[in-house]
C-alpha cells in the first residue's frame, strides 16, 4: 500500500511542478515568476529523490 | 532576433533558479552519499551485514554494517550500537573508536556504528543543521555526516495519522515511526525502519548476545540525561558500573530503569523479547535544545551556547551548562569509559561469558588527546582493512 501511495505522490509532484512552471510561463508580474520558482523548488528535489 | 524585456526578465530568473537548484541538489546529493572510512583493527573477525540475520532488509538502505571483533565464540559478546540517532555524534564516535582500537581479549565484541543508515543521510527539515561536521586528526580532517533523528523520508514514506507501535499496539507520536528507537522489537513486514530493529532483534539471538549498549545524546532540557537507562534485568550491572565511573573515571552517571509503559525503546523491548540485557546511555548535546542560538558545526562538536546557557539560570536545565560547554571529547569520553565499566563488571560476575578487551580510550585519555587522536589514517591502512559508512 505505501508503495502505491509513494508511486502517487511522485506522480502528484510532477504534477504540480508542471503547474508551476505553466503558470511561470504565462505570468507577466515579476514577483509572481519568483514566487513560482521559489515554490517550485522543494518539488523538484523531491522529485529528483535530493531532498 | 531581439528578445521582449519580459522574456529577457524570465531567461534571467530560470538561469539564477538552475543555479541555486543545482548548488542545493549537488549539496544534499553529496550529504546524503558521502562516504566516512572506516579504518578498521586486527580484531576484525568479519564484517557482515543485517540481511544476513533477515534477508527482508536486503537491498534497502539500511541493511547496515555489522563489525565482528575477536571470535572467541566460549566467552560472551557484546553488541555497540552508534546512530541509531545520527544527529547524536557522539554514540556514532564511540563505536567508531572501538572498531578502529579494540583488542579483544575474551568473548565478541559486535558494533554496528550506523545503525540507522537512511537517517545519517538526512538533516532535521527547519533545523538548519550542517550537512556535516569534521574531526581534527594528526593526520588532516576526517568528515562525518550530521544525520537526524528520523529516517530519511527518501527511503521510508508516507507516515501515518498515528504511528501503533508492534506488538504493544501503543499509540505514538506518527513520525516516531522513522525513530529507531521507537521501532523495537521490529517486525519483519513492517517499515523500513521496523524491519531494521527485526533485523537487529534477529542478530541478538542468532549470536547469542549477553549485553546490548545503544549509545545516544540528549537535549539539557530533557530530564533522561547523564545516564544509563537500563531494563530491569540489568539494574544490578548497571548501579556497579555507575559506582565504578564515578570512582574510577572521573566523572558521574546516573541510572534510570526502563519504564514499562513506554513501548518501542531498545531498552525495554530488547530486553523483554530476547535474552540480552540492554542499556541505554546518554550525554548531553546542547546541540539539541530549542532554545539553541546559530546550529553550526562549532556548537555541535564544543557545545558551547550563550542562549541554552540562560535557560541554565532560569532553571529550565536537567544537567549543567557552563562557559566550558559539552565538547564532543568529553561526550566521547563518557561513553565509551561507561561501556568499558559495564563490560567488567559483567565479567566480574559471569565468569563463564568472560569479555574481556583493551586499548579503547578511556574519559581521561580523550580529554588529554582527543578525538583525533585515536583515529586511523586510511591512506596509510593496509588494503582490505578500510571500510565505508
Amino acid at each position: 500500500m505505501s508503495a502505491i501511495i509513494t508511486i502517487l505522490y511522485y506522480f502528484m509532484l510532477g504534477f504540480f511542478s508542471a503547474c508551476f512552471i505553466w503558470n511561470f510561463r504565462k505570468t507577466k508580474d515579476w514577483q509572481q515568476e519568483i514566487l513560482y520558482l521559489i515554490i517550485l523548488l522543494p518539488f523538484l528535489l523531491r522529485l529528483f529523490r535530493l531532498k | 532576433m531581439k528578445l521582449a524585456p519580459g522574456r529577457f526578465r524570465k531567461i534571467i530568473i530560470v538561469v539564477i533558479f538552475f543555479v541555486w537548484f543545482i548548488l542545493s541538489g549537488q549539496s544534499f546529493y553529496q550529504s546524503r552519499h558521502l562516504k566516512e572510512p572506516l579504518v578498521v583493527g586486527e580484531e576484525l573477525f568479519q564484517v557482515k551485514r543485517l540481511s544476513d540475520y533477515f534477508p527482508g532488509i536486503n537491498g534497502s538502505f539500511n541493511d547496515a554494517k555489522i563489525y565482528i571483533l575477536g571470535q572467541n565464540k566460549n566467552g560472551g559478546s557484546i553488541l555497540i550500537l552508534g546512530g541509531a540517532h545520527p544527529e547524536e555524534p557522539a554514540g556514532r564516535l564511540a563505536a567508531w573508536l572501538i572498531i578502529e582500537n579494540v583488542r579483544v581479549k575474551k568473548g565478541r565484541v559486535l558494533v554496528i556504528p550506523t545503525a540507522n543508515p537512511s537517517a545519517s543521510t538526512s538533516t532535521r527539515p527547519g533545523g538548519a543543521y550542517p550537512p556535516d561536521y569534521s574531526i581534527k586528526t594528526p593526520w588532516g580532517e576526517q568528515k562525518f555526516r550530521q544525520g537526524d533523528r528520523w529516517s530519511n523520508p527518501l527511503d521510508q514514506w508516507p507516515d501515518p495519522e498515528v504511528y501503533i507501535h508492534y506488538p504493544s499496539r501503543q499509540q505514538l507520536a506518527y513520525m516516531d515511526i522513522r525513530n529507531q528507537n521507537r521501532t523495537w522489537p521490529g517486525r519483519p513486514n513492517g517499515t523500513m525502519t521496523e524491519k531494521t530493529c527485526y533485523a537487529m532483534t534477529q542478530l541478538i539471538l542468532k549470536e547469542k548476545i549477553d549485553l546490548v549498549i545503544d549509545l545516544h545524546e540528549a537535549e539539557l532540557q530533557y530530564p533522561v540525561i547523564s545516564t544509563i537507562v537500563v531494563h530491569p534485568k540489568g539494574q544490578d550491572i548497571a548501579a556497579l558500573a555507575s559506582m565504578m565511573i564515578s570512582s574510577e573515571e572521573g566523572f558521574n552517571i546516573g541510572v534510570e530503569f526502563s519504564p514499562e509503559a513506554l513501548r518501542g525503546l531498545s531498552h525495554r523491548e530488547i530486553g523483554d523479547h530476547t535474552p540480552a540485557i540492554p542499556f541505554l546511555m546518554e550525554t548531553p548535546e546542547p546541540f539539541l535544545d530549542a532554545t539553541r542560538g546559530k546550529t553550526d558545526q562549532e556548537l555541535l562538536l564544543t557545545g558551547k551556547d550563550e542562549f541554552v546557557m540562560k535557560a541554565g539560570k532560569h532553571g529550565l536545565l536537567f544537567e549543567k551548562l557552563d562557559k566550558n560547554g559539552w565538547p564532543i571529547d568529553v561526550r566521547v569520553g563518557r561513553h565509551l569509559s561507561s561501556i568499558i565499566q559495564i563490560i567488567k563488571v559483567w565479567t566480574e560476575s559471569n565468569a563463564d561469558r568472560p569479555i574481556l578487551i583493551e586499548n579503547v580510550p578511556h574519559y581521561q585519555d580523550l580529554i588529554k588527546n582527543g578525538i583525533g587522536f585515536y583515529l586511523k589514517d586510511p591512506s596509510k591502512a593496509e588494503s582490505g582493512r578500510v571500510f565505508y559508512e
